[in-house]
């Protein structure tokens, strides 16, 4: 299910966090997330160097249906981008806990974290919007 | 009040195959199965299966029935030979489309008339308000969407998979029929009626059966290697083949001229909506839909603004992500000076404009057999 090494947004967005002291994050979106999109064909997401605030618009995320929103679940700014993900945005499907991240980033202070959902509290969250 | 989704015979095997269902038109139907991606290309490559019961089936027989649809359709009920089907409009005295419709000549008397599923109650409160005023008590409508299944089974590989499994009465293989013929056989003992139709851009069959055999049907060419197919799938075919869809491409306030489809518009006799459509044909029109391609993958979805110079000129009513053509499609309305193939426009992608060529409609046409080898 969802992985207990990284936390969560309602928005269904992850972070983990790779490297405490250089504050160094990967950042994502879930399987319930691509489960609901389907098949993803395109993502728009800030540069390198952009500056992400906490629960704020970051980028896009098209689905052969429709257009969503996604969401910085941390303060912070872009280190790189996925580079896999210009030619192959499906990877956000198949495998989003890992091969499917979007971001790195370094994040401002990882007292944010504490306002996100633990991997339990996400299991919870998404189990009770069916 | 919210009035409760109807569901067709099929509901119960979509569950069990995974459907994600949604409400589409006053129905639950399936949105998806495994991958909208994936079910486009079984539609284009090999063979897949939709179900399309929550379109309408209208039986329309009596002494009157072609007087009286030649008079509420665009197209011609009485130069139609009885084993023969056509596409075309229901018009308003404005010329505005109320449905398209495919329709199928049963006998002399008698008619198939199939509505899209949302639009079903307008055109029989439409049809009665016609029959009680021009052709009383000669035309007789049976409505038997909820006691009949309509299935799809659509691709280069329909006929064959059909073949497999049933024959026309008189023993013929389906794949005789020509496209928009129909014809009676049986599968496994149970009656099915089948027109050479579809709404995929792709060779394939419409079929009707009685609701009690659709799950039988549907479960044999499922065995023949057709995978099931939602309405994500079909959105995105159809899109592909510049077929319009109701709501979108057309509505009651949009005429076929407008919508670029006089082609299903008889040029002479008497039916509802005839001078408007007659008088826009030599007067010409004030916007026209057209074809739109970009590049990459961010689609423009409905409603999003259409855009020359930056100055608004119309509005996307259908867009997506191609995944045959593996570029970004739409349909829209514009001025009519903004209509010509080869223009480049700009359609307004959440504030990105996104520069949009106009290009001739359809974007997929299916590649023409090649005749076999003596």
């Amino acid at each position: 299910m969802n992985p207990d090494d990284r936390k969560y947004t309602k928005e269904h967005e992850w972070v983990k966090l790779e490297n405490a002291r250089t504050g160094l994050a990967l950042v994502g979106i879930t399987h319930y997330a691509q489960d609901q999109l389907g098949d993803i064909v395109y993502f728009d997401l800030p540069k390198p160097g952009a500056s992400l605030k906490q629960l704020q618009k970051m980028g896009e995320v098209e689905s052969v249906k429709a257009v969503s929103d996604l969401f910085s679940p941390v303060t912070g700014q872009v280190v790189e981008t996925n580079p896999e993900l210009g030619s192959h945005p499906e990877l956000a499907n198949h495998d989003p806990f890992n091969a499917g991240w979007l971001l790195r980033v370094t994040i401002a202070g990882a007292g944010e974290l504490q306002k996100l959902m633990s991997a339990a509290e996400y299991d919870a969250f998404i189990g009770g919007l069916h | 009040m919210t009035l409760p989704s109807l569901r067709t015979a099929l509901y119960s095997t979509h569950l069990a195959l995974g459907a994600r269902m949604v409400p589409f038109g006053g129905w639950d139907m399936p949105v998806q199965y495994s991958s909208i991606l994936a079910e486009v290309k079984a539609v284009r490559t090999a063979v897949g299966l939709f179900d399309v019961s929550h379109m309408g089936r209208l039986y329309i027989s009596g002494p009157r029935a072609t007087q009286f649809l030649d008079w509420v359709l665009t197209g011609s009920a009485s130069s139609l030979r009885a084993g023969r089907a056509r596409y075309c409009f229901i018009c308003n005295e404005r010329g505005g489309v109320i449905d398209d419709t495919i329709f199928y000549r049963l006998a002399e008397d008698q008619y198939l008339l199939v509505p899209n599923a949302g639009n079903r109650p307008a055109v029989l409160a439409w049809f009665q308000d016609w029959i009680g005023r021009r052709f009383p008590g000669g035309v007789t409508i049976q409505d038997r969407t909820q006691s009949t299944g309509l299935l799809a089974l659509q691709g280069p590989g329909a006929a064959q998979a059909l073949d497999q499994v049933c024959r026309l009465d008189g023993g013929d293989a389906p794949s005789t029929l020509r496209a928009f013929a129909w014809g009676r056989g049986k599968l496994a003992g149970k009656a099915v009626f089948m027109g050479r139709t579809g709404y995929t851009g792709e060779d394939g069959f419409e079929l009707v059966t009685e609701a009690a055999d659709a799950e039988f049907l549907w479960r044999t060419l499922q065995d023949q290697g057709a995978l099931p197919c939602g309405l994500g799938a079909r959105d995105v075919l159809r899109l592909e083949a510049g077929l319009p869809l109701h709501s979108h491409e057309i509505d009651p306030e949009t005429t076929p001229i407008q919508a670029g489809l006089e082609r299903f518009v008889r040029p002479e006799g008497e039916f509802a909506g005839a001078p408007v459509l007659r008088r826009q044909q030599s007067e010409g029109v004030a916007r026209k839909l057209v074809g739109l391609t970009l590049p990459g993958r961010s689609a423009p979805r409905a409603g999003y603004p259409i855009l020359e110079g930056g100055q608004p000129v119309g509005a996307v009513t259908s867009g997506s992500y191609s995944p045959t053509l593996d570029t970004s499609i739409a349909m829209g309305y514009v001025l009519v000076r903004c209509a010509t193939p080869g223009q480049t426009l700009e359609v307004d992608i959440r504030g990105r404009a996104a520069a949009a060529q106009v290009v001739p409609l359809p974007f997929y046409t299916r590649p023409r057999r090649r005749p076999e080898p003596a």
